[in-house]
């Protein structure tokens, strides 16, 4: 059953430590993601989703954050536990990331070129020229063409810079691709052009894919499972048809119904009310039970475990059905 | 590759067209390009050796045999002040790459590790800087002994900390940018992190501090020498050309005033090429 997965996330936490306080961003996530599989990271601002991802690639900053429990296992191996050096091979190579902002994912004062290589060069030990040659068949991969190799990031549009992003994490043909928010720095079209592509890349490359976002469209769009998270903690997970189908915790739903629909005439767009609970605060009860409409007293004081309402569709509120043993 | 020139070019001509807008600058740097010349060119141009003594015609005035006139060993001060640009150049130049060097080294590191690498070196720095530059500067000088060498040694050190301190709170904007967790997550190691990524786009603030840096090392060079620390007799320098002609400065004051106003231009010419460097490079200050 191990091997089922690609990459299992148990239990995660992690912590980020300032002069006075301690933040608690990640807390307990559980996660699994099959070869080829795309999952979709939904949540807030500061529901830990980034966290995540820089946790899987062990680039989180070594001064202030902690992980204080779970495993993260690729390929059977728990990637916590493993050496710098072992890591390292693993670092941009099997795993690689895509940044939110494409302005300042670059190095301005390099060449978009010069910055593929390196990625290349990093993990292949391979001539300068070999690398330049695979560099430039990674730009015409992400449509751009090989001439621009020697230019200037500040020479390319925002989507340029996006594509020479992907292509840059692609470079090594990596079995996982983290995408950090990587069309929400994008205008409408040229997020759908970026997504084309990454598809198209998807299918060719047979990539794993953790997209992290805010936008559900985008979730529907491209990825075949959801993961809501909230305050740090993952509150429902399931396939995007049931999920878009038949969202069951408070959170999801309320998040769908802040989406503005096409058909109805509403002239105000229902938000969420309330705020997300101060990260700093470890959450006695269910994190969501201050801003949640159905919320009992119980709510505030156990946590709720998860659910499996339906086969692979994991919920985490004491209110759903099964929740009560 | 034949894109990459124009590209690189046309960074560099983007720069001078911006600094042509401004005319000190430009005059500042040919005159600093004069004086370098000058100093190659040295035993062409005089027309004397710096060491020709002519007691007979010692303390002349201006002539059509000695231009600016001989010093109190007869010596000609036009062909000592051609060949002190040398000394001075060299010690404003070699001076400012060696605090320069130390001090962004130092400031990448302390500004890229922080924490308690970062408060260590700090803290030293502030102890350094507690001393005088000047006085700092003279004190290694005399336990070092006075030559060239000991004086450059000693004004190098001297500039550490202010580039040190410079470098660390430039590398501390750029430290945070994503394109070197990019870089993290490319697997690029530490040292090239800094190197290739940090370093380049932190160091634009330090070429328009290290330009005025040499006009202010050439001043301090020419007061280590001044009083003795710097360069010895008979090589020929400025500062210590103005304190040789100390003692007569009531009777032949044009002795010490023409290598003063050697000083003083080329302190000038870098400190205006700062300037307008500092202009071209900033991006806010274009239009």
């Amino acid at each position: 059953m191990e091997n089922k997965y690609l990459l299992q996330i148990k239990d995660l936490a992690v912590e980020y430590h300032t002069d006075e306080d301690t933040v608690y961003a990640v807390n307990n996530i559980s996660l699994e993601l099959r070869k080829g599989e795309a999952l979709g990271l939904v949540g807030e601002t500061g529901a830990g989703k980034t966290t995540v991802a820089k946790s899987i690639l062990g680039i989180l900053p070594k001064v202030q954050s902690e992980i204080t429990s779970g495993e993260i296992l690729f390929e059977g191996e728990n990637l916590l536990a493993l050496s710098e050096k072992k890591m390292q091979k693993i670092r941009g190579n099997k795993i690689a990331m895509i940044f939110q902002d494409p302005m300042t994912a670059l190095n301005p004062i390099e060449t978009v070129g010069f910055q593929i290589t390196e990625a290349i060069r990093q993990h292949n030990k391979i001539s300068k020229y070999e690398g330049q040659q695979r560099a430039c068949e990674m730009l015409e991969m992400v449509g751009i063409p090989r001439e621009r190799y020697n230019e200037y990031p500040h020479q390319f549009s925002g989507g340029m810079k996006q594509r020479v992003v992907i292509a840059m994490a692609l470079a090594c043909n990596p079995e996982l691709l983290l995408a950090d928010e990587p069309t929400t720095a994008l205008d409408v079209t040229i997020q759908a052009q970026v997504l084309e592509m990454m598809r198209t890349l998807r299918e060719q490359m047979n990539t794993s894919v953790i997209l992290i976002t805010h936008d559900f469209g985008v979730v529907a769009d491209f990825c075949e499972s959801v993961a809501v998270t909230y305050a740090g903690e993952i509150v429902e997970k399931g396939s995007v048809d049931r999920i878009f189908n038949n969202a069951q915790h408070p959170y999801t739903q309320g998040l769908f119904g802040s989406l503005p629909s096409l058909d109805s005439k509403e002239r105000r767009l229902k938000p969420i009310k309330g705020l997300m609970p101060d990260p700093t605060k470890v959450q006695k009860g269910c994190v969501f039970c201050d801003r949640c409409p159905h919320a009992t007293e119980q709510c505030a004081a156990v946590k709720p475990a998860p659910v499996e309402t339906e086969p692979g569709h994991f919920v985490k509120c004491s209110l759903v059905k099964g929740a009560e043993q | 590759m034949s894109t990459k020139k124009t590209k690189k070019k046309s960074q560099w001509h983007d720069i001078w067209r911006q600094l042509k807008k401004n005319k000190l600058a430009v005059i500042s740097l040919f005159v600093l390009i004069a004086l370098i010349l000058i100093a190659i060119l040295a035993p062409v141009l005089a027309p004397y050796s710096y060491k020709t003594q002519d007691v007979v015609n010692a303390n002349a005035g201006s002539s059509a045999e000695h231009l600016l006139g001989t010093d109190k060993l007869g010596r000609d001060i036009l062909s000592r002040l051609l060949y002190g640009s040398r000394a001075s150049l060299i010690m404003g130049f070699s001076a400012i790459a060696i605090g320069a060097i130390i001090g962004i080294a130092i400031g990448a590191i302390s500004g890229y590790f922080g924490g308690w690498t970062d408060n260590i070196i700090m803290r030293l720095l502030d102890i350094y800087q507690a001393i005088p530059m000047l006085l700092l500067c003279i004190a290694l000088a005399a336990v070092l002994g006075p030559s060239l060498r000991n004086a450059i040694i000693a004004l190098g050190v001297g500039m550490v900390p202010g580039y040190a301190r410079m470098m660390r709170a430039s590398v501390m904007t750029v430290r945070g940018k994503e394109f070197v967790e990019s870089a993290k997550s490319k697997n690029c190691s530490t040292v090239r992190i800094i190197l290739k990524h940090i370093i380049p786009n932190a160091i634009g603030p330090m070429i328009v501090q290290i330009t005025m840096g040499v006009g202010s090392c050439i001043l301090s060079g020419a007061a280590l020498s001044f009083i003795g620390l710097g360069v010895q007799a008979p090589t020929a320098e400025w500062g210590a050309m103005i304190s040789d002609a100390r003692a007569s400065l009531r009777q032949y004051p044009t002795q010490a005033l023409y290598p003063g106003l050697c000083v003083m231009i080329s302190v000038l010419a870098c400190n205006l090429l700062g300037d307008g460097l500092r202009d071209a490079l900033d991006p806010r200050l274009r239009n």
